[in-house]
């Protein structure tokens, strides 16, 4: 037996206007190249860096909501190494003294709670991006490449964890669970397929006997799943050298989306000096008690905190909870309806049920919608008042969703009050009888169940205006007399 | 009275025009250049496009500098106009920016003249690392003008501009302005924005001016003193108006004699020439004090310790990809990044980067950069506590006098000694002036003046003082026949 | 000693990215080690217990408020370029381990 030792740095681009030491936008999403560059953020000769007091301020945010310790004294750094994306030929970092260390994580692993502690934070400048041009456009394939500089210079934050991580599933729910942290911080939009959060992992396995393996890092994982895929991969791999008797060389190895491998990017041998000595162009930074009050004001409850008290004080199940708490702004949601709706229960049913069931079939996150929860709630109490039955309330959810219509004005426009006068469902039951025969007889039969058939066709006659049970009441009654 | 109330009595007499006096000084370039070299670029469709900005201004009071010519040291950026650090890697760049003493200068209406020569990327003690050839002194066309600002200092030495920027990392704008026989102050660190200089080492450049008179480098100074948002370096604090200072009474001041600085390796001529300036400072009735500063003889490994460290990294972005010279024939990234640097930077600059990149290296960086930075701090200290018992300090500027081209520059080491006296100021991050005490065989010499952070009024009161006495303001080299 | 110190110039020159010819390689390897000779001064002084200084002036907390500024036109951000293609920044084949 082999235990996996895995520990992950991860890059979290921070959610400023502007870039980290320059006044460019950090809209880049769309950008044509090279349009959001000044000579800052391109390195010209002559070009001072200005630092960003938002980026400071969001990432010492997260690292009081992470239980980091804060430095009451940092400094930025340079890194420096040649690459087309890094016009200066060096980064702006932090090296020994970063804004933030130690702190943890916590996170559900098949609901025990698993702890990874952190190392540190810290901030840095991200580069450019680089397009290969010619065959497969893959770097080693290319037979040039292009230098866009819009992402050069967007804040970044990276986030390292000790080696307290000892599955890929592990890994992989650790980074869901910082995702969501970053996303009710408000600090990053965590959006992996963006590549505004990266993520690199050292990993190696550790014997029966405790000792340690060699490690590796892999780099290019660009999804939750791939994570785990490629941990999965270098794990097994790393265990099948070991029981051939071969040894795991350190390296740096690159996660290969295509054929889902793990291949040797460069040894250790080829590793950078990379040179770090104090940014002279940026004086350091001091953090005093007084701006770090300021910042934890602005700290909101973090989201395993609000699911543990879901469950525990509105006794929603762990998966409703679960769902509430998985985006901030549906949490949030869930605490407006709430004030005004005291049914934690039927609440929660109607946003786990109803709600996600249209934000599936739509392909949507809650955060695109625009919901308010006066209406959502009114649709609930009009099904619990019986003014509407369930199924014209769900139908009514999606008509407001789409249209953002009233859902009042709905229910009045397309007469769907519930029918509550006995002779004219009377009469639909007698008509619907009358009109299956082969039913009835089954029924008659003792196929009792046939009578969810018929239920089914008087609903469709009144358009689901019915009550359930008052119709299938009304069928029993009327099939008892044949 | 200074160069620049001399030139605005005439225009407001109108006496004389914006273009006259540009013309003026152009015949000036024309007639010295052949011999001195002090320009890389005197551009005459953009001094056009000055002459006519400047004739479109009002001329008023605050418009300090209204059409008075600047010499710019050509790593401070210009606008559309060459800017090449004298390096054939930067040798077709033109700027999309000005440097901030640049937007300051324009904006009290002053005209950029032309942009002087310099050792390549401000490194060397002698102009002769430019990649576009040496400048030469005026006073003896065979020797050195000192370096890096070599040709703004000259250009002043000669009357082709009245007014010239600099910059100074280590003395390069203190020892050629003593090797030329003018004035040139290096600022405190952080109070002229570096926005736009060509960085060298950072923690260690500032942009200063030169001029042949007190008065008028107490003008150019007050318009580019001053906190600037853009340089993160740059002290929020408010300049005294310089002139003010000029005329007031230095008597009672003490001036330390650092004894570290005035024995060892300066030569007897500059020795003898300096006795006859600091007769003149005791007839102001400033008292002499002999001091010590007993770690400014580490200062010059610090020096080059720290600044190579900088440069080697301030100097990465010379690659060839995004602006300068490439090697175009290169198949891969690794040599075109080598071949382009290799070929496009000189002989001392790549020395230094190499240094510098040695310096910071892993297992290096312990023994070379660390501990060059708290030698800093001893040297800090030093000036600190010398400062609680003096107003100002003084040495000779430069150990020698100017020497011979090509003299010095096969010794990198020998040629590094010559900053030994103007180095500490950059460590201690202090201002300090050089002012023309006297000549030696028509060979000018300078003394220098050291004060505490943010004491130009100090440092220009005792120059404006001793300039009354020691005047050599009007005397011009006669090395070429007809001028 | 000497043929050391070329290894080690040789290993710093491909750090700086600098292509140096044999003439310079000697050359350099003489005079920087003259140089690096003569800073063995330092090591004279105990720094013991001496902070390192990084910056001069006692600056801490430079910071900018997070706002918009207009961008340069990229007309100007590539006109100094070598080389360029589709408004981009055009390098040859970047090979393995840069």
């Amino acid at each position: 037996m082999y235990l996996p030792v895995i520990g992950l740095e991860v890059h979290a681009q921070l959610l400023t206007k502007s870039k980290m030491f320059c006044s460019c936008s950090t809209d880049h999403e769309n950008a044509p190249p090279n349009t959001l560059v000044c000579p800052i953020c391109m390195g010209m000769p002559g070009v001072l860096p200005v630092p960003n007091k938002k980026a400071i301020e969001l990432l010492i945010k997260t690292a009081l909501a992470l239980n980091c310790e804060i430095s009451p004294f940092s400094k930025f750094d340079r890194k420096n190494y040649f690459y087309p994306d890094l016009p200066k030929g060096y980064q702006i970092s932090q090296y020994d003294l970063p804004l933030a260390r130690g702190g943890y994580v916590e996170f559900e692993v098949d609901s025990e709670i698993k702890r990874v502690r952190l190392k540190r934070i810290h901030l840095e400048e991200d580069t450019g991006k680089l397009l290969h041009v010619g065959e497969g456009d893959r770097l080693a394939e290319a037979e040039y490449s292009l230098v866009d500089l819009n992402r050069c210079g967007i804040p970044l934050m990276e986030i390292v964890t000790e080696p307290d991580i000892h599955s890929p599933k592990e890994a992989r729910l650790f980074l869901q669970e910082l995702r969501k942290i970053l996303r009710y911080l408000e600090v990053s939009s965590g959006d992996m397929e963006k590549g505004s959060l990266r993520c690199d992992a050292n990993v190696s396995v550790m014997t029966e006997k405790g000792i340690l393996g060699i490690r590796t890092e892999i780099k290019n994982v660009n999804s939750f799943y791939s994570l785990e895929k490629a941990l999965e991969y270098e794990i097994e791999r790393q265990i099948n050298l070991l029981k051939e008797g071969k040894e795991v060389i350190q390296e740096t190895r690159h996660w290969d989306e295509k054929k889902q491998i793990t291949v040797t990017l460069r040894g250790k041998e080829e590793a950078e000096d990379y040179r770090y000595f104090p940014e002279p162009d940026i004086p350091p930074i001091i953090i005093s008690k007084e701006i770090l009050e300021e910042i934890k004001k602005t700290i909101p409850p973090l989201p395993l905190q609000r699911k543990l008290l879901l469950q525990n004080t509105l006794f929603l199940s762990p998966i409703e909870s679960e769902i509430i708490t998985s985006e901030k702004e549906l949490c949030e949601f869930f605490d407006e309806c709430l004030k005004l709706y005291n049914n934690p229960k039927n609440l929660s049913n109607w946003i786990t049920v109803e709600l996600m069931s249209y934000l599936n079939d739509q392909k949507l996150n809650f955060r695109d919608l625009n919901i308010e929860p006066k209406r959502f709630v009114k649709i609930i109490e009009m099904v619990d008042k019986n003014e509407i039955t369930r199924p014209v309330g769900k139908e009514i959810l999606r008509k407001y969703l789409d249209t953002k219509e009233d859902p009042e004005k709905i229910v009045e426009k397309e007469g769907l009050k519930t029918v509550s006068d006995l002779d004219f469902l009377k009469e639909i039951v007698k008509r619907v009888i009358d009109g299956n025969e082969r039913a009835v007889l089954d029924y008659l039969k003792g196929k009792k169940n046939v009578i969810n058939f018929l239920v089914g066709q008087v609903m469709k006659e009144t358009k689901g205006r019915a009550s359930l049970d008052l119709v299938k009441n009304l069928l029993e009654e009327e099939l008892n007399k044949r | 009275m200074g160069i620049i109330k001399e030139i605005h009595n005439l225009y407001l007499k109108k006496e004389i025009t914006v273009r006259e006096v540009i013309e003026k000084y152009l015949k000036n370039i024309e007639n010295w250049e052949p011999h001195v070299h002090a320009f890389l670029t005197v551009n005459l469709d953009y001094i056009e496009r000055e002459i006519k900005r400047v004739e479109g201004l009002k001329f008023n009071e605050d418009l300090t500098l209204y059409g008075i010519p600047v010499a710019i040291k050509d790593n401070i950026l210009t606008e559309g106009l060459l800017t090449t650090c004298a390096s054939k890697i930067l040798a077709n760049f033109i700027p999309p920016y000005d440097a901030e003493v640049i937007r300051r200068l324009k904006e009290k209406g002053a005209i950029i003249i032309g942009k002087t020569n310099l050792d390549e990327f401000a490194m060397g003690s002698s102009t002769e690392n430019s990649a576009f050839g040496p400048t030469k002194n005026p006073w003896d066309l065979e020797r050195v003008p000192g370096g890096s600002s070599g040709g703004s200092a000259v250009a002043i030495a000669t009357g082709e501009s009245p007014l010239a920027l600099g910059s100074d990392t280590g003395g390069s704008i203190r020892q050629p302005a003593s090797f030329t026989g003018v004035i040139g102050l290096k600022p405190t660190y952080g109070l002229v924005s570096r926005y736009g200089l060509v960085a060298f080492a950072s923690s260690l450049d500032q942009i200063g001016p030169f001029a042949r008179k007190v008065e008028d480098l107490a003008i150019i100074l007050q318009v580019i003193a001053g906190y600037d948002p853009k340089d993160s370096t740059s002290l929020p604090y408010s300049p005294p108006n310089y002139l003010d200072s000029l005329g007031k009474s230095v008597k009672g001041w003490k001036i330390g004699i650092p004894k570290e600085m005035w024995e060892r390796g300066v030569e007897d001529s500059v020795l003898e020439v300096l006795d006859s300036a600091l007769k003149v400072l005791r007839d102001l009735g400033v008292e002499l004090i002999e001091i010590s500063l007993p770690t400014v003889e580490y200062a010059l490994p610090t020096y080059y310790l720290i600044a190579t460290s900088e440069a080697s990294s301030n100097l990465a972005r010379y690659d060839g990809i995004h602006y300068g010279y490439r090697n175009k024939n290169q198949k891969d990234l690794i040599s075109l990044y080598k071949v382009s640097r290799g070929e496009g930077f000189g002989s001392e600059v790549k020395r230094r980067i190499i240094l510098g990149t040695y310096a910071l290296s892993a297992g290096y960086y312990d023994a070379y950069y660390l501990k060059a930075t708290k030698v800093r701090t001893l040297i800090r200290q030093d000036f600190e506590s010398a400062f609680r018992k003096v107003d100002l300090i003084i040495s000779p500027t430069s150990p020698v006098l100017p020497f011979r081209l090509g003299e010095r520059i096969e010794d990198p080491l020998k040629m590094y000694l010559i900053d030994i006296l103007t180095i500490p100021v950059n460590l201690a991050g202090i201002p300090a002036i050089s002012v023309p005490a006297g000549f030696k065989d028509n060979l000018p010499i300078g003394l220098q003046f050291m004060g505490p952070f943010f004491s130009e009024d100090k440092l220009l009161q005792i120059s404006y003082a001793f300039q009354k006495l020691m005047d050599f303001s009007e005397k011009y080299p006669n090395t070429v026949e007809g001028l | 000693m000497i043929r050391n110190f070329i290894q080690q110039l040789r290993k710093t020159a491909h750090l700086a990215r600098l292509n140096l010819t044999e003439e310079e390689e000697e050359l350099y390897s003489k005079q920087l080690e003259e140089i690096l000779n003569y800073f063995q001064k330092l090591q004279e002084l105990d720094t013991s217990n001496v902070e390192p200084m990084a910056h001069v002036l006692p600056l801490n907390n430079v910071w900018r408020e997070d706002e918009i500024k207009e961008s340069m036109e990229k007309e100007l951000i590539l006109k100094n370029a070598p080389e360029i293609e589709n408004n981009c920044f055009k390098v040859p084949k970047i090979v393995k381990n840069i």
